[in-house]
């Protein structure tokens, strides 16, 4: 690597692939419990181990995107890190306070918990993907301050790339919608309005500056294209995401009480959100078709084009199926929304994490690239987990479809319970490519041990 | 994209795009705030129901059922579940968990006391008069 201070990189996509390992082993459980019911109950409820699967998620891609920060900043500005140390003493703070929270989760009853963490001074908790105690949000806050003043002033020091620069605004706008989690009140419906302002402005909007970002820098690395060629299309890209994103808020904004004009808005602009993706798609196989030379790192490549193709699949085509108000008014908090979310999760932030990974781990560990033998064990990983993640894409498809017809689209609809049992083939193929998609992730875990010749010296 | 298509052209693009549209959103969401109160049935919120959510919020329902659709989908629609099934039954079937039944779902037991129980259905009977557009299509959610 060409600056020390990226090492702290390091240990961030360590604790990454860890927990998300811990999510992996939750999802099966979970799935699990759609098809045993009473699996682990009482000892490890649904909504224990749903709580546990997506914070986790949330947790690892924050450490992918804060490890991917130290990484790429100081390559991008030119200079050292401003504080290295800083940068790891925030690196055990986080994962001490996400441990903490995990085993609070496991060990403490969800009440319990909240009485004993302060939410009766401060009710946040209880709400989906938020549901982290009131000491671990302001921890989480406190780790991201931190973590975006040594940042921020690594870039005001260094040199201003356009990757850089959008790479800090994605994680500013990070931070200050996290600060609606903070806001609840009581009215139910306003409750749920700025609830989205955290969740929607998260993961359609600013994440994208950080996926956009992290893409353009590894394509910039492995192609060798000209950054002037990467760097509009950045800017094409988040353009194209926020113009559709924030508006596109509104197909949240359906059926919660809020004005039915947001059938309208939400309809309009969210079926317009695929094409920021669709550009991803296009640019990641245009760099590469484009590309000035020949990288060691296949592996890497392969991650970035993929990401490309699974967030535009996920993100966008399973994410237009049911955006408008007239198809949503029947699939809403459907199986479908479950698809949706597991494909639009894995192909957009978990993908450019992995590519992001993939490309730096090597040089973080003195080599241009890993050995052939462990690329192709990480290609094998790549392929065994994204097959699976679009076969349990398909089937939750499925069961929703199902699901719609015979609870909702019926003109005698069954019951939730009544519909459920007519899912369980559905269920029983999700799980199994679950494991598929487990065996996936071992295979990832192995191609870190694979020895071989080591190819390339050290090089940015 | 061609020569004529500068970088410089591409980020006033977006610095603009996304003020312009960020403000449409505050401005839409402004809008909202004021319709709220003909749609959010505010009056009917007592501190029984701000007790019933705490408890709702403080025992994670949301971690298997959905509310107004949104949540886990492991178990059934609670928004309009006081239309469906009414006060005393939504009581009666706490009390009642978990059912034991041999590989079923199970719900928690969450010893909740009878005065609680009652803030909780105050909670959904507010939540089930909320105006949601007519969602869902039907009664069973």
């Amino acid at each position: 690597m060409q600056y020390k201070s990226q090492a702290v990189a390091m240990p961030y996509f360590i604790a990454a692939i860890g927990l998300f390992v811990g999510q992996i082993i939750f999802g099966l459980i979970l799935g699990l419990q759609y098809v045993v019911g009473d699996f682990l109950f009482p000892e490890i409820p649904f909504n224990v181990a749903r709580m546990v699967h997506t914070n986790l998620l949330i947790v690892w891609l924050l450490f992918g995107f804060m490890g991917a920060a130290y990484y790429l900043i100081p390559e991008e500005t030119e200079t050292e890190l401003f504080s290295p140390k800083l940068a790891l003493a925030m690196f055990w703070i986080f994962l001490v306070a996400g441990a903490l929270t995990i085993v609070g989760y496991l060990l403490v009853p969800y009440s319990t918990l909240a009485s004993m963490t302060g939410n009766d001074i401060l009710a946040t908790m209880g709400r989906e993907f938020l549901e982290q105690p009131l000491l671990t949000k302001v921890g989480i806050v406190i780790v991201a301050l931190a973590f975006l003043f040594n940042i921020t002033m690594t870039v005001l020091k260094g040199r201003k790339t356009v990757i850089s620069i959008v790479l800090l605004l994605g994680l500013w706008g990070l931070a200050i919608f996290f600060l609606f989690s903070f806001y609840n009140p009581v009215n139910l419906v306003r409750d749920k309005f700025y609830w989205w302002w955290v969740v929607h402005l998260w993961v359609e909007g600013v994440w994208e500056l950080i996926m956009a970002a992290m893409l353009a820098f590894v394509l910039i690395k492995v192609t060798g294209v000209d950054r002037e060629v990467i760097e509009k299309w950045l800017y094409v890209i988040i353009t194209l995401a926020l113009v559709t994103g924030i508006i596109g808020t509104g197909h949240h904004y359906f059926w919660i009480g809020t004005p039915e004009y947001w059938q309208w808005w939400g309809s309009i602009f969210s079926a317009l959100e695929p094409i920021p993706f669709f550009a991803m798609t296009v640019f990641a196989f245009n760099m590469v078709n484009r590309r000035r030379r020949e990288h060691p790192n296949k592996a890497a490549v392969l991650w970035a084009l993929g990401t490309g193709v699974m967030a535009f699949l996920g993100a966008g085509v399973w994410g237009f199926l049911h955006t408008l108000a007239p198809v949503n008014y029947f699939t809403h908090g459907s199986q479908i929304t479950a698809a949706h979310g597991h494909m639009a999760f894995y192909g957009a932030y978990v993908m450019v994490v992995i590519t992001m990974i993939s490309y730096a781990m090597p040089i973080l560990r003195g080599r241009a690239a890993n050995p052939t033998k462990a690329q192709v064990l990480e290609m094998w990983a790549f392929w065994l987990m994204t097959i699976a993640m679009v076969f349990i894409t398909l089937f939750l498809t499925a069961a929703g479809i199902l699901q719609v017809w015979l609870q909702r689209v019926s003109d005698t609809p069954m019951s939730f319970m009544a519909t459920q049992d007519q899912l369980m083939l559905f269920y029983w193929m999700r799980e199994w490519v679950g494991v598929m998609f487990f065996i996936g992730l071992l295979a990832y875990l192995a191609s870190f041990f694979v020895k071989g010749d080591a190819k390339g010296v050290v090089h940015g | 994209m061609s020569g004529i298509f500068t970088k410089s052209m591409a980020r006033n693009i977006f610095y603009g795009g996304t003020t312009f549209f960020f403000l449409l959103f505050l401005a839409l969401t402004f809008d909202t705030e004021r319709e709220l109160p003909n749609r959010d049935n505010r009056a009917a919120i007592t501190p029984e129901v701000a007790a019933g959510k705490h408890i709702w919020e403080t025992r994670n329902c949301l971690g298997c059922h959905t509310l107004l659709g949104e949540g886990a989908y492991f178990a059934p629609e609670l928004g309009n579940v006081y239309k469906r099934r009414g006060g005393d039954f939504i009581k009666g079937w706490m009390q009642a968990m978990p059912t034991g039944a041999p590989g079923r779902r199970q719900m928690p037991q969450f010893n909740l006391t009878d005065e609680e129980l009652d803030q909780l259905v105050a909670f959904l009977k507010y939540t089930s008069e909320i105006n949601t557009a007519n969602w869902p299509p039907n009664i069973e959610g």
